[in-house]
């Protein structure tokens, strides 16, 4: 038995207290106290749900040298995170059961944060021929993505997700145009051009949005189950207005944003630091505000991380060659959590939310809310405010666009399932 | 100065002194024994990654010029075929006591995060499409011989702007200097912008009454790219005689080599006493003396 005393509740439905959360036998007993051996002071502190990332790259198998399952997982519970997605562009790539279960078995055995392996929608991840999708499905996967790639082949992206629809399963997609990004490394426009960068249009995104709708629709029409599409990390204003007006007319999509361009800037690329080199690319200050409204009236669905770790030698190289990606699980919420809620006082249950039921409703999954009875998969976050350290994460990729940020919000407590999985309350 | 990437931030000062330093070059080089010893005892390396026969060889002569000692390191015959970064290859140049170092990549950039890496000087000997400041150095040094001055005056540079170093430093640096830049070129080959600089997809209109001439290589990735036609290009954007009537009576020509003669440029123009392209080349070097002498004697007393 755990006791978490006077501490604040906020979830999706709001925000109250201060309450005195006892949790046993992996659930929320009572928010009125009561016996317990391990008493937390949550003064000052406020309690959330266990935090669901749809989108992270953890590299295992095969890529173990940028990261694994332990660092990956580990820096999972330390950013707050009960839940975690997992790319399939592995190497080699999660395109059979066998591979979704054994990445389901090692991540449980860890016992950190729960691994819900996404799988390859086509084998390979070639965008040619579908991997097997109801197998991948039994065997435990949640989502079905070529993520890392783009779907290029229309046809096999509709016959995905006639597929997929009464599996259940959304299928989640990397929208870009691979012809009009070309081998662009930021985002095409004066800066660009300035900085003598190939560019990566806007337009590219929002080209690729208005197709996959029209592919969804005719899923749609063809299918008795309902396709689900999700577009990932979300970059660009024009692409957010095609979702807004897709949502407004009933089409089943929903959408993600990362922390990196919601509050970083294509300005970045200035210092020619590859850090900040990601796909999509950093766009402007104008998308980004457009993003923030899209959190705001439910546009977006989901704040994900798209964590992508590499070595520090490859992000060094030069900006042609340097792959794409920044890794953000550790310090995710705390970066929304000041730079949106403190700094400009978006609301604290709508950012919780899009940590919690947004992503768990493009899973599927039911709501998690603090109240008597529910799954205690809780995360303890304190408004104390310090710098991101990267020498101190538990990611192998040990640097960050946002190293000597101060920040506030910090996951000191994680449990999953009324189990502690990260303690940093002293 | 510490370096020398870019001309962003510069003022007609710093460059009217850079250039004022080359001309004394320039006077060196004419004499029978063309070496001083200004630079004895410091070490500059040029590090290519990116092979450039012309210009490593133009600053390797402008150093030893000066009694420099000086390293080459090319990317084709070296470690970075072993897979060793460029961050590495510039520490174990550093760690041998290099002073200066002159960096050319074909990716922006490079010199810039260079910088964040060693502690010598770094000269930007052209970096992907970003910028080649000693190339526009010379070119404004060629142009100011043959012009007398830039202010006022109207300068065409013709070609693939969008991929071209050579084009946005020369639109960075002869605005500083009081030229009006005009670049023209096809549209697919047109950045979105460049600040202080007229962009027109009409060759005419850059040519129109212009002081003086600049003619870009056109690189064969581009027609292999599908971004534009040979035969199109030819017919539409070849600076030829009868095009160059347009501008000013006698307007110099430069071209920043290497030429393809009859693609970018009718091929007896290369030759005819308005081509400047030989006195580029000699000029490249008493610049690139002037530059390194700048950033090295200069450091040493600040």
């Amino acid at each position: 038995m755990i006791l978490i005393r006077n501490v604040r509740l906020v979830d999706a439905r709001g925000e109250r207290g201060p309450a005195d959360v006892l949790i046993g036998e992996g659930r929320i007993l009572s928010l009125e106290g009561g016996e317990a051996k391990q008493v937390v002071d949550g003064t000052g502190c406020f309690l959330a749900p266990g935090f669901l990332d749809l989108h992270a790259h953890l590299r295992e198998p095969g890529e173990e040298v940028k990261e694994d399952l332990f660092s990956g997982l580990l820096a999972a519970v330390r950013g707050g995170y009960t839940d975690l997605v997992s790319m399939p562009n592995t190497k080699p790539p999660v395109d059979t059961p066998e591979a979704v279960r054994a990445l389901k078995e090692k991540a449980k055995a860890l016992g950190l944060a729960r691994l819900h392996p996404a799988a390859a929608l086509t084998l390979g991840q070639e965008g040619k021929h579908l991997a097997p999708a109801g197998l991948l499905r039994e065997a435990g996967a949640v989502l079905l993505t070529d993520d890392g790639r783009t779907n290029e082949d229309a046809g096999v992206l509709a016959a995905g997700l006639l597929m997929a629809a009464p599996l259940g399963l959304p299928v989640a997609v990397h929208a870009e145009d691979a012809g009009l990004r070309r081998n662009g490394v930021m985002n095409d426009g004066p800066l660009a051009d300035l900085l003598g960068l190939p560019g990566n249009p806007p337009e590219a995104e929002a080209a690729r949005i208005a197709r996959d709708l029209e592919v969804l629709r005719y899923a749609l029409r063809r299918s008795q189950a309902t396709p689900r599409l999700h577009v990932q990390h979300l970059s660009t204003k024009r692409g957010l207005e095609l979702l807004r007006e897709a949502k407004r007319a009933g089409l089943p999509v929903t959408a993600e944003a990362t922390p990196h361009h919601l509050t970083l800037t294509e300005e970045a690329l200035k210092a020619f630091d590859p850090l900040f080199k990601v796909a999509p690319p950093l766009r402007t200050r104008e998308d980004q505000e457009a993003l923030v409204e899209g959190l705001l009236d439910g546009t977006l669905d989901a704040i994900a991380t798209d964590h992508a770790p590499h070595t520090l030698a490859e992000k060094e190289m030069d900006l042609l060659r340097a792959p794409f990606g920044i890794p953000s699980l550790e310090v995710a919420f705390p970066l929304l959590y000041t730079e949106l809620h403190l700094k400009r006082g978006f609301p604290l249950p709508r950012l919780v939310a899009l940590f919690t039921d947004g992503p768990r409703q493009v899973l599927g999954l039911p709501p998690l809310h603090l109240e008597e009875g529910a799954e205690a998969s809780l995360v303890l976050l304190s408004p104390k405010e310090r710098p991101v350290d990267p020498r101190a994460f538990a990611s192998k990729a040990r640097y960050s666009p946002w190293a000597g940020w101060v920040l506030g919000g910090w996951p000191v407590l994680t449990l999953v399932a009324g189990r502690i999985v990260h303690e940093a309350l002293k | 100065m510490r370096h020398l990437l870019d001309f962003q931030g510069w003022n007609r000062p710093e460059v009217e002194s850079l250039l004022d330093t080359a001309r004394v070059m320039r006077e060196v080089l004419e004499r029978p024994v063309k070496k001083v010893p200004a630079l004895q005892g410091f070490t500059v390396a040029t590090v290519f990654f990116e092979p450039s026969t012309r210009t490593r060889i133009s600053f390797e002569l402008a150093a030893r010029r000066m009694s420099a000692d000086v390293v080459s390191f090319a990317a084709q015959t070296s470690s970075l075929q072993k897979g060793e970064s460029y961050k590495d290859t510039l520490l174990t140049l550093e760690a041998m006591g290099v002073d200066a170092y002159v960096i050319r990549a074909d990716s922006a950039g490079v010199p810039h995060q260079a910088t964040r890496w060693v502690k010598g000087a770094v000269i930007n000997g052209g970096d992907g499409r970003r910028a080649h400041p000693t190339q526009a150095l010379l070119d404004a040094y060629t142009l100011l011989e043959a012009l007398g001055t830039l202010e006022g005056k109207k300068v065409a540079i013709v070609g693939d702007i969008l991929h071209s170093r050579v084009a946005r430093s020369n639109a960075e640096l002869l605005p500083l200097l009081g030229a009006q830049v005009f670049c023209a070129g096809p549209p697919s080959l047109l950045p979105q912008s460049l600040p202080g600089v007229h962009l027109t997809p009409h060759l005419e209109e850059a040519l129109e009454e212009a002081d003086a001439v600049m003619v870009l290589r056109l690189q064969k990735e581009r027609m292999e790219a599908g971004l534009v036609h040979l035969e199109d290009y030819i017919a539409r954007y070849q600076v030829t005689e009868r095009r160059l009537a347009r501008a000013k009576p006698q307007a110099p020509l430069l071209h920043p080599g290497p030429m393809n003669r009859d693609v970018e440029l009718e091929g007896g123009l290369a030759d005819s006493a308005r081509s400047l392209v030989n006195r580029q080349v000699q000029n490249g070097v008493a610049v690139r003396m002037a530059v390194l002498y700048h950033l090295l004697v200069g450091r040493e007393k600040a």
